[in-house]
C-alpha cells in the first residue's frame, strides 16, 4: 500500500454543516459561557469583569437550590412514572393483534407530532378552576369548591407523563421488536410459569429500551419549558422556566447564562455517564 | 403399546387447515422425522406437540395420559427451536440451568449437571461465554444441551441444523444420532432436508399440505415411496409420463409416447404388477442411480447431452426414447462420458416404479 | 401464541384515555357556542373557528411558522445529505468527532439554544429577525435530517453502486441514478420531520422571535400565558388536523415508529 494524499472529499461534503455550525453553534454557546462569568449591575448592566460569582450564587443560594431541587424531583417522578405506565403499554402494543398494533402504535406515537403547547393546553382545561376536574368532582358529590391542578407540582408531573411517555414506550417497543419470540417459548416449555416468562426473559431483554427510554425522559423533563410555564408558572418556577424570567423580566442575563451552562452540563454529564453504564453493562449480551 | 400418540390431529388457521387428521404413534427411543416441503405444517404439528399452539381438534397422549390440554410449561418436553431461542442475557451455563432451576434444583447441583451437560455436547470451555460470543454451531448445541439437561421424555428438534455450514451439518447429524441413541430419549426432528431424515431417523413421516402422505423406514420410503410426491421428495428420480395399455396376468404393460425430438416411435414396457386399466395415464418413476450405462448395450440407446463429474460418481444428462433423464453412473477411475457420445441404458425391472397418476 | 388477558386490555383502555383525553378536550371546548370556556352541551358552533380569522395575528404567525419550517428543513436537508454520505461510506480524520458535533444539539436543551442565540443575535444586530430565527431553527433540526440520512446511506449497498460504475456511469451519474434514488425514503422523512419539529419548536423561539417574527407556538403561547379562552382551542384544534395529516403520510411512507426511536 501507498501512502495516498489524504482526500479531500469526506472534508468538502461535511464542511457547509461543519462551517455553518462552527459560527452558528460553536461561537454562540461560548459567548453564553463567557457571558456567565461577568457580573451583573442592575443599574449599569453587564461588568467588564470576569467572575464565578454567577455560578457561586446558583449554587449556594436556597432559592436556587429549591428550583434545582423540584426539577430534578420533578424528573426523576415523571421517569418513574413513564416507566410504570410506558413499559406494560409497550408490552402490550407488541402483543395486540395487527390492524389494532398499527393503529394504536400511531395514537400513542402520534402526539409527539403535535405541538407541546396544545396538548398542554388541553390539561390546562382540565386543570383549570372551572375545568372539568371541578366538573367531575362536583359530579360526584365533592361539593362545589373549584379543585385546581393549576400551579401545582402534580398537575405538572401529569402534564409532563403525558408530554413525554410516548419516548419511553417507542424506546421499550423497539427493543420488544428484537427479541425472539421463541426465546419466550423456549422457557415456557422448559416449565417457566407465564409470570416468570415476563420476569426472567422478557424483561431483562428490553431493560436496554427501558433504560434508554428513561435517560430521554428525564433530560427532557429536567430541561421542559413550556409545560411546567403553562402549568406551573410562575408559582412552580424550574430551571427552564427560572432563566426564561431572569432573561426577560429581570434581564440579569449573566445569571440566567450560568443557569442555562449548569444546566446544560449537567445534562450532558447524566446521558454520558448514563450511556457509558448501559454500554459496560449490555455489551457483551446485545448488539 | 406405544409412547406418544397423535390422534386425528387437527390445526385450522381460519378457513386454512394447516394440519390435517395427523395420526401418529411413535415408540419410546423412537427417532421420527417430519419431513415435507415449506409450508406443509411441520412446525404446527411441532408446536402442538409442544403445547406452544392448541389444536383445534383431535388429541396427544404421552405415555398413556393425554395431554391435549396441559400447559407447555407442564409437559416437560425438550425442544430446540429453529432460531435456537438461546436467552441471549444468560450464560451458556446459566441457559442450560434454567430449566432446572424451574424444577426447583438446587443451585450447586444445578450449575453441576449445566455443566456435564455442556460437557456432553463438547461446550465444555464455553460455559461463561453469552450467545453472542459464540458461533451458530455452539449455540446449536447449548441449545440442545438446554433441551436435554432436563431429560424430557420427548425431545422436539425444528430443524436444529439449517442454520449450520453444510460440513458442520454432517458432522452434527451423526452427533446428534449417536447422543440420541445413548440417551435413548424419543425425538421428533422437523426437517425439510430428505438427506437429514434418511440419514438419521427409525421412520420418517412425509407431510404435504398439511397431509401424511406416507410413513415409512428410510429404505422403504426410498426404495418404495405411495407416490409420485414422495419418490420426488425423496431422494432424485426420474418421472415419466405413460399411459396404460392392455395386459395379461401378473403384468403391466405401458407406453411411454414418443418424443418429437428423441422418438420417432412409441416405447412399450412390460413391468411386473397387477394389469391395468387400459388408457389410464399413468407416471413411472426410475431413480437415477438404477440405470445401467453402457457402451455397447444392451438397452435403448441414448446420447449424452451433458456430463457432470460430482466425486464419488458422474451425473448425465440424456436423452432417451422416454425424454430426458437423470442418469448417476459411479466413479469407477475410468473417464466417464462426453456430452455427444451415444450409449446404451437398461435397468433391472424392479427399479420402475409405476404410480397410477399424472405426474 | 401469548394472548392478553383482561387486566392487560383494561390497562391498554386507560393508557390510550390518557393519551387522547387531553386532545379530545382541546377539540370539544372549540365547538362551544358559549363566550367563555366550556364544553359544547347545548350545539356545536363554529364561531370559534370563524373568530380565528378575525385575528389576523394567528394567521400570520401559522405563515410565518410554515415559511420558517419550509425553508429551514430544506436548508437542513441540503447540509446533511452530504455529510451523512461522507460519514457514512468514508474513513477520514475527524470523522466521528464531525458527526458528534453535527449530532449535538439533540443534547442541548432547547432552552440553552435559546439564551445563546439572544445574547448572539443581539450582539450582532440580528435580533428579532427571520434570518436569525431561521438558522437557529437550521441549527436545531439538522441533527434530526442527518440521522435519518445517515441511517440510509447506512445501508446502502455499496455493491451497487460499484456494479453501476463497472457498467459504464460516471461518477454523477451513480450519484443521480443509483445513490440518490436509494436514500431518497431517508432523506424524505428526515425532511418531513426537521419541517414538524420546526414548526412545533416553542422554547428556543419563544427567546429568538420578536412581535414581527412570532411563530404559531409563540403566538399561542403568548396568548395561553394572558389567557386561556376557547379562540386557543380552536387554533389547537386546526393544529391537531393538520398534524394528523402529516402523521398519516409520514406513517405510510416510512413508519412512525421507525421516526422516532432514539428521537430526543
Ligand atoms: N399463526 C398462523 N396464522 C395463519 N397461518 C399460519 C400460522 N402459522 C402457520 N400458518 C400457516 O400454516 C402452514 C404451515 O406452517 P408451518 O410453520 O407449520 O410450516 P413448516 O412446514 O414448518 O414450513 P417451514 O419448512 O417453512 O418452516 C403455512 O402455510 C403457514 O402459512
Ligand atoms: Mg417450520
Amino acid at each position: 500500500m501507498s501512502a495516498k494524499a489524504l482526500d479531500k472529499t469526506p472534508f468538502l461534503m461535511t464542511a457547509p454543516g461543519v462551517i455553518f455550525f462552527i459560527m452558528l453553534l460553536g461561537v454562540p454557546m461560548l459567548m453564553t459561557f463567557l457571558l456567565s462569568l461577568h457580573s451583573y449591575d442592575f443599574t449599569t448592566g453587564i461588568q467588564p469583569d470576569w467572575t464565578i460569582s454567577n455560578y457561586i450564587e446558583v449554587l449556594g443560594d436556597p432559592y436556587f437550590h429549591k428550583i434545582f431541587g423540584r426539577t430534578f424531583g420533578l424528573a426523576l417522578l415523571v421517569t418513574v412514572i413513564c416507566v410504570l405506565i410506558g413499559v406494560p403499554e409497550a408490552y402490550v402494543l407488541a402483543h395486540l393483534p395487527n390492524p389494532w398494533r398499527s393503529v394504536f402504535l400511531l395514537v400513542v406515537l402520534g402526539p409527539l407530532l403535535i405541538s407541546v403547547v396544545v396538548r398542554t393546553l388541553g390539561w390546562a382545561l382540565f386543570f383549570g378552576g372551572k375545568g372539568v376536574l371541578t366538573m367531575i368532582a362536583s359530579g360526584l358529590g365533592f361539593g362545589e369548591e373549584p379543585v385546581s391542578l393549576m400551579f401545582t407540582f402534580t398537575g405538572m408531573t401529569i402534564a409532563l407523563v403525558h408530554v413525554l411517555v410516548p419516548f419511553m414506550v417507542i424506546s421499550v417497543w423497539a427493543s420488544l421488536q428484537k427479541i425472539d419470540p421463541q426465546s419466550e417459548d423456549a422457557a415456557l416449555t422448559l416449565g417457566a410459569s407465564k409470570l416468570t416468562v415476563l420476569y426472567r426473559i422478557t424483561l431483562p431483554q428490553v431493560m436496554p429500551g427501558i433504560l434508554s427510554g428513561s435517560i430521554i425522559v428525564f433530560a427532557l423533563t429536567a430541561s421542559a419549558f413550556a409545560t411546567p410555564a403553562i402549568i406551573g408558572g410562575r408559582r412552580m418556577k424550574v430551571v427552564a422556566t427560572a432563566a426564561y424570567d431572569e432573561y426577560l423580566s429581570t434581564l440579569n442575563w449573566p445569571l440566567g447564562a450560568a443557569i442555562a451552562v449548569i444546566l446544560l452540563v449537567v445534562n450532558i454529564v447524566i446521558i454520558v455517564s448514563y450511556n457509558k453504564l448501559v454500554e459496560r453493562r449490555f455489551a457483551k449480551v446485545f448488539e | 403399546m406405544s409412547f406418544l400418540t397423535l390422534e386425528s390431529l387437527n390445526k385450522e388457521f381460519g378457513d386454512f387447515t394447516a394440519v390435517r387428521d395427523m395420526n401418529l404413534t411413535i415408540e419410546q427411543g423412537e427417532f421420527i422425522s417430519l419431513l415435507g416441503p415449506s409450508g406443509c405444517g411441520k412446525t404446527t404439528t411441532l408446536q402442538m406437540i409442544a403445547g406452544l399452539l392448541p389444536p383445534t381438534r383431535g388429541k396427544i397422549l404421552l405415555d398413556g395420559k393425554d395431554i391435549t390440554k396441559t400447559p407447555p410449561n407442564k409437559r416437560g418436553l425438550g425442544i430446540v427451536f429453529q432460531s435456537y431461542a438461546l436467552f441471549p442475557h444468560m450464560t451458556a451455563t446459566e441457559n442450560v440451568a434454567f430449566g432446572l432451576e424451574m424444577r426447583g434444583v438446587a443451585k450447586v447441583e444445578r450449575m453441576d449437571r449445566a455443566r456435564v451437560a455442556l460437557d456432553q455436547v463438547k461446550l465444555g470451555q464455553f460455559a461463561h461465554r453469552y450467545p453472542k460470543e459464540m458461533s451458530g454451531g455452539q449455540r446449536q448445541r447449548v441449545a440442545l444441551a438446554r433441551a436435554l439437561v432436563i431429560e424430557p421424555p420427548v425431545l422436539l428438534l425444528d430443524e436444529p441444523l439449517s442454520n449450520l455450514d453444510a460440513k458442520l451439518r454432517e458432522e452434527m447429524r451423526i452427533e446428534l444420532r449417536l447422543l440420541q441413541q445413548d440417551i435413548g430419549v424419543t425425538t421428533i426432528l422437523v426437517t425439510h432436508d430428505q438427506e437429514e431424515a434418511l440419514s438419521m431417523s427409525d421412520r420418517i413421516v412425509v407431510m404435504k399440505d398439511g397431509d401424511m402422505a406416507q410413513i415409512a423406514a428410510p429404505l422403504d420410503l426410498y426404495e418404495r415411496p405411495l407416490n409420485t410426491f414422495v419418490s420426488d421428495f425423496v431422494g432424485k428420480t426420474n418421472l415419466i409420463k405413460a399411459r396404460a395399455a392392455a395386459g395379461s396376468q401378473g403384468q403391466s404393460v405401458v407406453i411411454v409416447d414418443g418424443h418429437a425430438d428423441t422418438l420417432t416411435q412409441n416405447l412399450t414396457l412390460a413391468l411386473p404388477g397387477e394389469a391395468l386399466i387400459e388408457g389410464e395415464s399413468v407416471t413411472l418413476s426410475i431413480r437415477p442411480e438404477k440405470f445401467l450405462m453402457s457402451k455397447e448395450g444392451p438397452g435403448h440407446k441414448v446420447e449424452v447431452q451433458a456430463s457432470i463429474f460430482m466425486g464419488a460418481s458422474w451425473l448425465y444428462r440424456v436423452n432417451s426414447p422416454m425424454g430426458e433423464l437423470f442418469v448417476t453412473q459411479p466413479n469407477t477411475g475410468a473417464a466417464g462420458y462426453a456430452k455427444g457420445d451415444t450409449a446404451y441404458l437398461s435397468w433391472p425391472d424392479d427399479a420402475v416404479m409405476l404410480f397410477s397418476e399424472a405426474a | 401464541m401469548r394472548r392478553l388477558g383482561p387486566i392487560a386490555l383494561c390497562f391498554h383502555a386507560l393508557f390510550v384515555a390518557f393519551i387522547l383525553a387531553p386532545l379530545l378536550m382541546v377539540v370539544a371546548v372549540s365547538f362551544t357556542d358559549k363566550g367563555y370556556l366550556s364544553l359544547p352541551t347545548d350545539g356545536l358552533s363554529l364561531r370559534w373557528f370563524r373568530a380565528i380569522l378575525d385575528n389576523p395575528d394567528f394567521i400570520d404567525a401559522f405563515w410565518v411558522s410554515v415559511w420558517l419550517a419550509l425553508v429551514s428543513a430544506t436548508i437542513a436537508v441540503i447540509i446533511a445529505v452530504p455529510a451523512s454520505l461522507a460519514i457514512a461510506r468514508k474513513k477520514f480524520p475527524g470523522r466521528e468527532v464531525i458527526a458528534a458535533f453535527l449530532l449535538s444539539p439533540l443534547m442541548i436543551p432547547h432552552l440553552v439554544l435559546g439564551v445563546a442565540f439572544l445574547q448572539f443575535y443581539s450582539k450582532i444586530g440580528l435580533g428579532g429577525s427571520f434570518y436569525g430565527l431561521l438558522a437557529a431553527h437550521v441549527i436545531l433540526i439538522t441533527p434530526y435530517a442527518l440521522r435519518l440520512a445517515l441511517a440510509s446511506a447506512t445501508g446502502l449497498p455499496r455493491e451497487a453502486e460499484d456494479a453501476a460504475l463497472t457498467l459504464g456511469a460516471s461518477r454523477f451519474t451513480v450519484f443521480r441514478r443509483i445513490t440518490l434514488p436509494l436514500i431518497l425514503p431517508g432523506v424524505a422523512g428526515g425532511w418531513l420531520l426537521s419541517f414538524i419539529t420546526s414548526f412545533d419548536e416553542l422554547t428556543m423561539s419563544v427567546f429568538v422571535a420578536s412581535p414581527a417574527t412570532q411563530t404559531l407556538p409563540v403566538r399561542m403561547y403568548h396568548h395561553i400565558t394572558q389567557t386561556i379562552d376557547p379562540l386557543i382551542a380552536s387554533v389547537s384544534t386546526v393544529l391537531i388536523v393538520l398534524t394528523f395529516g402529516v402523521m398519516l403520510i409520514l406513517d405510510r411512507f416510512y413508519g412512525l415508529d421507525k421516526i422516532f426511536v432514539g428521537k430526543g
